[in-house]
């Protein structure tokens, strides 16, 4: 996945002279996760450059070159640096076209690695997307392969509007099925690990059905989708997992298809529970397919608690909870 | 054409060039006096772009700040040294053990020894720092029990945290240590707001903060200038400047301005700069701006000159962004040596004396390692129990976390 988000930063600041990149160690390094590795010595220093590390200076910089015309393309190094940006991202970025009446407005995208799965503890782990989809203003988007990683994050810096780009740094180098003791995987034994060298888009708005069944439908997004396709499998149930990468805003047409199909629906996201994406999610479900549903919808989250160090494996929504999620929607 | 072009700061060598700190000027030991406890900042500009030292190359103790440190016993300098020595002997062990896979994560403080240990040694009983992840140091110095120190890298049952915090990100109220954030930047203002308190209390004492050479970036640096100079608390406030922000230059946080500490004089605060790798120099600057603090004269920034020897961490390779060799080249030499290049001098220490305590301090901290590993590492897991993940959210557990705390078996 980190060759093609660096791919799709490439081809973008190739053909597009008013993009540019940014970002705490971006530049001359290319990343702490190598994803604009070489980018400073292909484009040079006035398109690719170090940062201080002040994220809402990388915010407000970008704010204020999207405003004059370009077309910025930040790194947060982990989502959970993100706040000291939060006033520039959600009152300023989020906001400028709507309150100049279009006299000014805010091409920007900013990229940030997600979630945890990596022993990062408290502050290299946290999924904060829900306190981005609930502002006005921002469209948030969360990959799970590397192809619609490109796709998607092309598509991000060619939208007019900011752009909050969630990457799940645990599928940085391959699909993570839940079992942190078992053999990692790589992306080059995946379908979706095949990256086009050319400029390609995936359309933001539009979830993928990842796999298609008619027992049940799994909402999920990011790391989830594939530790919910591994529960899936567990459970031996016909379920149908729809990937959404895009949460804002949201493809209901494809989440409304599958749960008057199925009937059934069970909601995965590694963020901590309460106000979570997932209760967005379920609010959306009950009020277009109140009327076809036939159990509860239920939540797999994150707990209610701070991302922890050693007992991360407890705290990480595991294939054994969703897959009891699945079996309890299944009983009524 | 226009005539604005933008600017770019780059360090003096990157990995196919040598070391290059021609630019650091390196004025003797002695050429800067030692000012009055309530100088302003308006009078300080001498000595926040000069640098305060005290040994020389050949390991004699001169000028001022010798003087104002007045005579050192030999018991003194050998607690320092021994500081030194066990906080290297902790990181070299520890470093390994991650390699081996034993722990998670591991950061160490190569080369930046003598700061934390020499500033930690001058505060008193019930002084607060608000340390960042480099300063274990400090902890050495305080006599924190390696079995804690330890118990929180391998977050096994003797991790006083419980396993909840990344290693390194420890906490120790008895021993003077905030708990550290991973968020750069956001302790330094806390340091000065638990200043305040200090002095709306009235107990005499005092607060330190401590921040990177990049993080000074942070908004929360000129958070904590601007308030402790509006307010006047007993803070210091220290900034090391190890020259690097992972594999960033120091000139990307500091800009056209000519040091950090020379950038505190715009807040009006008193600034001082340091050779962060000069023991002695370290005690008396800690000593003058800790009692400068105490005394009442309000708050004071010093930037510890040094140069962070060893990687970032253990997930950062510094071959692919900085010259080779550039700890060896740089002009301020290496703490623990120029510490015991002084005491040989003065007849305190010889050579062999030197091998033979490193050997006991390694062999001190294998041992302890030992036994703290038996309480379970990341290759022999003994994990505390998850209800942890729970306990200590609230003061009280509200209702939606027992749930949850059942829903998940314990
Ligand atoms: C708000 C925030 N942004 C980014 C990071 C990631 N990060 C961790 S350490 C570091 C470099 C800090 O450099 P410096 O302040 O000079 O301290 P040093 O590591 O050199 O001791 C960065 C960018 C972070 N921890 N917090
Ligand atoms: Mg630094």
């Amino acid at each position: 996945m980190i060759e093609a988000l660096r791919s799709a930063m490439d081809v973008s600041l190739e053909r597009d002279p008013s993009v540019i990149v940014f970002g705490e160690d971006v530049g001359y390094f290319g990343g702490v996760f190598r994803c604009t590795a070489g980018l400073q010595a292909k484009y040079g220093e006035a398109r690719v450059f170090d940062t201080p590390i002040n994220e809402s200076a990388i915010v407000g910089l970008a704010v204020g070159m999207a405003a004059e015309g370009m077309k910025p393309c930040v790194e947060v190094q982990f989502a959970d640096y993100v706040f000291p940006a939060y006033d520039q991202i959600t009152q300023e970025a989020a906001r400028l076209r709507h309150r100049s009446n279009q006299q000014f407005t805010c091409p920007l995208v900013v990229r940030m690695p997600t979630g945890g799965g990596i022993f990062g503890g408290q502050t290299h782990s946290q999924s904060p997307e829900a306190l981005f989809t609930h502002v006005a203003g921002l469209k948030v988007v969360i990959p799970s392969t590397p192809y619609d990683a490109k796709g998607l994050l092309v598509a991000a810096i060619e939208d007019p509007d900011p752009v909050i780009f969630l990457e799940p740094k645990r599928i940085y180098n391959g699909p993570f099925y839940g079992d942190h003791a078992g053999t990692s995987v790589n992306w080059s034994s995946h379908p979706a690990g095949e990256v086009p060298e050319e400029h390609y888009t995936v359309p933001l708005g539009k979830a993928a059905v990842t796999r298609s069944g008619s027992d049940v439908t799994v909402l999920t997004y990011g790391t989830m989708v594939y530790v919910a396709e591994a529960a899936v499998k567990a459970a031996g149930l016909d379920a149908e997992i729809i990937d959404l990468r895009t949460l804002l805003p949201l493809d209901l047409e494809t989440i409304r298809a599958s749960v008057e199909k199925t009937g059934r629906c069970v909601v995965v996201h590694e963020a901590t529970r309460t106000s979570g994406f997932g209760a967005e999610l379920i609010a959306e479900v009950q009020e277009a397919c109140f009327w076809h549903l036939k159990a509860p919808v239920l939540r797999v989250a994150g707990w209610d608690a701070p991302y922890p160090h050693a007992q991360e494996w407890d705290y990480f929504p595991s294939a054994e909870r969703i897959a009891r999620a699945l079996s309890k929607v299944m009983e009524d | 054409m226009s005539k604005v072009t933008l600017s770019y700061p780059h360090p003096p060598a990157r990995p196919d060039q040598a070391p290059d700190f021609s630019r650091i000027d390196r004025s003797a030991p002695g050429a800067l006096d030692v000012p009055p406890l309530d100088i302003t900042a308006q009078d300080c500009w001498p000595y926040a772009v000069g640098l305060i030292r005290v040994l020389d190359d050949d390991g004699q103790a001169a000028g001022p700040w010798a003087d104002y440190l007045g005579d050192l016993t030999a018991d003194r300098l050998k607690q320092g040294l021994r500081d030194m020595l066990r906080m290297r002997a902790v990181d070299q062990r520890m470093q390994n053990a991650q390699r081996q896979g034993k722990t998670s994560f591991y950061l160490q403080c190569t080369g930046e020894e003598a700061i934390g240990c020499g500033f930690q040694r001058q505060l008193g009983e019930g002084d607060m720092n608000f340390p960042t992840y480099r300063q274990q140091s400090l902890l050495i110095a305080a006599d924190y029990p390696l079995e804690s120190l330890l118990g929180q890298l391998y977050s096994n049952d003797l991790d006083p945290l419980q396993g909840r915090q990344l290693p390194i990100m420890h906490s120790a109220r008895d021993y003077g240590f905030f708990s550290i954030s991973g968020n750069l930047g956001t302790q330094y203002v806390q340091a000065v707001g638990w200043a305040m308190a200090c002095a709306l209390r009235g107990n005499d004492k005092i607060a330190a903060g401590w921040i990177g050479d990049g993080a000074t970036a942070s908004n929360d640096f000129h958070s904590a200038l601007l308030s402790a100079s509006v307010y006047q608390p007993p803070v210091v406030l220290n900034v090391v400047n190890n020259q690097w922000a992972i594999s960033t230059y120091t000139g990307v946080a500091a800009g056209r301005s000519q040091t950090y500490a020379a950038r505190a004089l715009g807040y009006g605060i008193p600034a001082i700069r340091v050779d962060g790798n000069d023991y002695l120099a370290v005690l008396a600057v800690s000593k003058w701006a800790i009692e400068r603090a105490r005394g009442g004269h309000g708050p004071v920034i010093i930037e510890w000159f040094t140069y962070r020897a060893a990687a970032h961490s253990t997930s950062d390779d510094p071959s692919a962004y900085r010259a080779k060799d550039e700890a060896a080249a740089w002009p301020f030499g290496d703490p623990v040596e120029r510490l015991k290049a002084h005491m040989i001098l003065r007849g305190d220490w010889t050579e062999d004396r030197h091998e033979q305590t490193w050997a006991e301090l390694l062999a001190e901290v294998a041992e302890v390692q030992k036994r703290v590993e038996a309480h379970g590492t990341f290759v022999n897991p003994k994990p505390v129990s998850p209800a942890a993940i729970f306990t200590g959210v609230y003061a009280d557990m509200p209702e939606h976390l027992r749930r949850q705390r059942q829903e998940m078996g314990y």
